[in-house]
């Protein structure tokens, strides 16, 4: 007997085996799908019935916060401003997840990295409240100023710190109320969602960094900057021909200026007349392979390093695509073709013409601060790359300013003040005409600036004639003018 | 070897169990209110005082029996105590009567059960107080219905599932019958075709069983306990014929005998489906099986931490999905740990078995261990889907009185047939007995002679 009793042991002990193997099964192989299965929603109810920190403004004002309620998830999250910080805070929605910083700091708000469940030993047990509190760069002042200058007109505006790369305001319309979204009234979420994304003006996408348009002629400083940097352009030389248009080489269609204008003259007179005829032909003659250098140096053709994911790239023609292809490159060095920027892009052309050549990375969250008062993370201040040598961004900036005093931006001028700025106008058809209105431009104490800014109002119906002298030049203005209004808190390093 | 000394054993794996569990029990709270339970010096001290108790009990009455077994049981039910008490706390304080209850029917079992033989004895009587057991359920007022199935008796204001005793019955019973029977069942008197069989008289029971067996699961709709009965009955011929034909015939029976019930039995239909088709209708029918798989799945290898899991989303955790529960919290590593007590407790049944020279010792030993592995098995491959679900409760683990007594009950008598063999081995080495040879026959003084 004792045989078969050894053999039946034998027997259960594989039946055991059995179960430890679907028990791995469940618990290992399986564990991922299951726990992101439809009918599972512990990932969602984990995340949502948990505080939750609070997102500030640099100002100390409260943008996103998590109130206690009543119903089985606890907390509803909130957002004071609704729609103006929708496109940076974005959204924490039970069905449609999070975005912004609600989605790039999701773990420090929640609480859930192994710096804040380890830091006391008592918390790996239980369920204290380990979240931390994130403040952005942001000022509320010029958030505002930003939504207010740009009113009912569909565009993004980027304001940002030229010396230090944060970013001070970030504004965009169409925008949205992420209270819309956050509800826990799933059906109308749903309706709600449903209803934005058939919006042609795609309000749940956050344009100043996700979407790239025509920079225009706002592109010209990219194509003088690349000409000081080649040596064949100077202050003084070459003095461009008084003209009409420009045909480049192996074409016979002339590209024309704005409105059929005749313009010529040295550097500063055509930026600041915004000449494309003279733009095109310094573009032909510095060639390709200098213009796409130096539009990758400013960043075009990369992704922004930046606090939030899924930037846009801008765009720029490589080098091989202007081989015999001169209108191509001519129309290029006139930021048209190919050619696309971000606002966020466009923001950094402005801020590295004003700090010396030099691009900092641009960042969004100033430090996240543990309940504890432990500094979770703080912005690394750095440089991202170097656009041009110091001498020629001081000749641009002059340029620019330029631009300001006698130019297209005139608008842009403020009473004792260095503003520098460039517009832009990109035409994108004629039939019904219809234009995106740029400016980008700096301004601060002379050779200091503070702020850096870009400005697009896009093209919408019925306002064919705007242009960025006329339209975003005075929204660049305002936002300037609320930076300035408070002391500089920033001290160099 | 003096016999204190397996004593002394289970006396140091009872102060680790009552560790663990105490242990367990401040994590669990922990894990719920991240505050130290204000009773857990009581607690501690109430569990190390219950098992003491039985410790003692083992030790005047059982003295050589195997040490590992109670601490092992301690263990289990110590945990599950643990996790009821995370989970309902009303029913945690019955189950820590009923785990009082239980420890005092071990003792009472080892003070009434003095002998193996009185069960050999007494057969036919324990077999009557089975099939009654297992029927009683069905008398009209007594009985009730819980969750479909009629397992229940309620009497007196005492609610008990009798047919948890059932199985203690009849695993004697069995080992009885067979023993005796076990010559006429293993010769062939006739054949068909290449297959010998026995003399169709003494198959009668084995066709009883298996009526028995599709009563229960038939009237009242109890898959669970019916698969068990009939595995023990299947596994004790097969140890006493060593006739391999009684384990395929009886499997094939078993097996068109489902097939029949799946085809007109709803009950046994749905729960195929849901075995078969969870995710046909994750939110309604597989609902409780869908989510012990989540619970599984968010336990992941270590577990989301005593009192951490969200047991609420699985009906029954406490009863039928408490190893659901324990998934969650201590992750695959502790649902393994709690199989590998399972499987030491089978081990160490078996090796009293191997070890017993009484025929049958060692039929009733394997019967109890069984009882105990098959019925763990059935209930763990439940819910991890690895076999229909069918409603057992865990042994040692689960909430319930009836089970948690029953399986004292199979624990005591264990451990009687370990300490008889034990003072049996004793008396060899000293040479005091001459029976030794045959031990089935000798009148055995019973007195501890070492």
């Amino acid at each position: 007997m004792n045989k078969r009793i050894r053999r039946f042991g034998i027997a259960l002990i594989v039946l055991y085996g059995a179960l430890f193997a679907q028990l791995n099964w469940l618990q290992v192989v399986k564990a991922n799908a299951y726990n992101k299965s439809p009918y599972n929603n512990r990932e969602t109810v984990r995340d949502f019935s948990q505080p939750r920190g609070k997102i500030f403004t640099s100002d100390h004002i409260v943008v996103a916060e998590s109130i206690p309620t009543d119903d089985k998830l606890k907390f509803q999250r909130t957002y004071p401003f609704g729609s103006l910080y929708a496109h940076t805070v974005g959204y924490f929605s039970l069905s449609y997840g999070t975005d912004g910083v609600e989605n790039a700091y999701n773990d420090l708000l929640a609480g859930r990295t192994d710096a804040q469940r380890f830091s006391n030993p008592l918390n790996v047990f239980g369920s204290a409240d380990h979240t931390a509190d994130v403040t952005m760069t942001i000022r509320a002042d010029v958030q505002l100023a930003a939504q207010q200058a740009l009113g009912d007109k569909e565009g993004s505006v980027v304001v940002i710190d030229p010396r230090t790369g944060a970013i001070l305001a970030m504004y965009s319309n169409v925008t949205y109320d992420p209270n819309l979204l956050a509800s826990h009234d799933l059906p109308t979420v749903r309706k709600v969602r449903t209803f934005l994304n058939l919006l042609p003006a795609k309000p749940l996408l956050a344009k100043p960094f996700r979407e790239r348009y025509f920079p225009g002629s706002t592109f010209k400083v990219i194509t003088a900057a690349a000409g000081l940097s080649s040596g064949k352009v100077t202050p003084q030389t070459p003095i461009y021909p008084q003209a009409s248009s420009f045909t480049p080489p192996l074409t016979t269609t002339p590209l024309k200026n704005f409105g059929g204008q005749t313009c010529g003259g040295a550097l500063f007179d055509v930026l600041a007349q915004s000449c494309n005829s003279a733009f095109a032909q310094m573009g032909v003659e510095i060639g390709g392979d200098q213009l796409t250098k130096t539009a990758e140096a400013f960043g075009f053709n990369q992704v922004v390093p930046f606090d939030l994911p899924n930037g846009a790239r801008s765009i720029f023609p490589t080098a091989d695509q202007f081989f015999q292809d001169t209108p191509k490159l001519a129309q290029s060095a006139i930021g048209q073709n190919d050619v696309q920027a971000t606002p966020l892009q466009m923001a950094l052309v402005a801020a590295a013409v004003a700090n010396d050549g030099s691009i900092m990375t641009p960042y969004l969250v100033q430090s996240v601060v543990g309940r504890d008062g432990r500094t979770l993370h703080s912005a690394n201040i750095h440089e991202w790359r170097r656009a041009v040598d110091p001498s020629v961004a001081r000749t641009l900036r002059d340029a620019m300013i330029g631009v300001v005093t006698n130019g297209s931006a005139v608008r842009m001028a403020i009473e004792g003040v260095e503003v520098g700025g460039k517009t832009g106008t990109a035409e994108l058809g004629t039939t019904p005409p219809s234009a995106h209105a740029w400016t980008i431009g700096f301004a601060g104490p002379p050779g200091n600036a503070r702020v850096a800014v870009a400005v697009l109002v896009t093209a919408q119906p019925g306002a064919a004639e705007q242009t960025g002298g006329t339209v975003a030049a005075p929204i660049a203005q305002a936002v300037i003018n609320a930076v300035l209004a408070l002391p500089d808190t920033f001290a160099k390093p | 070897m003096k016999p204190a000394r397996p004593r002394r054993t289970e006396l140091s794996l009872i102060i680790i169990a009552v560790v663990i569990v105490g242990g367990a029990y401040v994590l669990a709270s922990l894990g719920r209110t991240s505050s130290i339970p204000v009773n857990v010096i009581p607690f501690t001290a109430t569990v190390l005082g219950l098992l003491v108790a039985g410790h003692v009990g083992i030790r005047i009455l059982a003295p050589n029996a195997d040490p590992v077994l109670f601490p092992l049981a301690a263990l289990l039910n110590g945990i599950g105590y643990v996790f009821i008490a995370r989970l309902n706390r009303r029913q945690a304080a019955s189950q820590s009567t009923w785990t009082l209850v239980g420890i005092a029917a071990l003792v009472i079992t080892l003070v009434v059960i003095r002998r193996v033989r009185d069960l050999e004895r007494y057969q036919w009587t324990l077999a009557l107080a089975g099939v009654g057991a297992l029927v009683l359920p069905l008398a009209p007022v007594i009985g009730r219905t819980v969750n479909g199935s009629r397992l229940w008796v309620h009497l007196g204001g005492l609610s008990f599932q009798p047919g948890e005793f059932s199985k203690v019955c009849f695993a004697a019973f069995f080992a009885g019958y067979l023993i005796n029977k076990r010559e006429l069942l293993a010769s062939a008197t006739w054949r068909i075709g290449p297959i010998h069989l026995p003399d169709p008289r003494h198959l009668g029971p084995v066709v009883l069983a298996w009526g028995g067996s599709i009563l229960v699961m038939t009237a009242e709709k109890d898959l669970g306990s019916s698969l068990m009965l009939f595995t023990l009955f299947l596994v004790m011929l097969w140890l006493a014929t060593e006739r391999p034909l009684y384990l395929v015939s009886g499997f094939f029976m078993f097996a068109g005998a489902a097939y029949v019930a799946w085809r007109h039995f709803a009950h046994v239909q749905r729960r195929v489906t849901i075995w078969l088709h969870p995710w046909h209708d994750p939110t309604g029918a597989s609902l409780q099986i869908v989510q012990a798989s989540f619970a599984f799945a968010w336990g992941g290898i270590l577990g989301v931490g005593p009192g951490r899991g969200d047991p609420g989303r699985i009906p029954e955790a406490s009863t039928d999905f408490i190893f659901a529960v324990i998934g969650e919290e201590l992750g695959l590593v502790g649902a393994t740990a709690i199989l590998a007590a399972y499987v030491l407790m089978i081990g160490v049944g078996l090796r009293i078995a191997v070890r017993s020279e009484r025929q049958f010792d060692k039929l009733l030993a394997v019967g109890l261990t069984t009882i105990l592995g098959v019925q763990s098995f059935v209930i763990i491959g439940g819910v991890v889907r690895l076999v229909p679900l069918t409603g057992l409760t865990l042994p040692f683990l689960s909430f319930g009185g009836s089970s948690l007594i029953a399986n004292y009950i199979v624990l005591a008598l264990l451990l009687r047939i370990s300490d008889e063999q034990a003072q049996r081995e004793i008396r060899q080495r000293l040479g005091t007995t001459a029976d030794s040879t045959e031990p089935e026959y000798a009148e055995l003084p019973t007195g501890v002679q070492a």
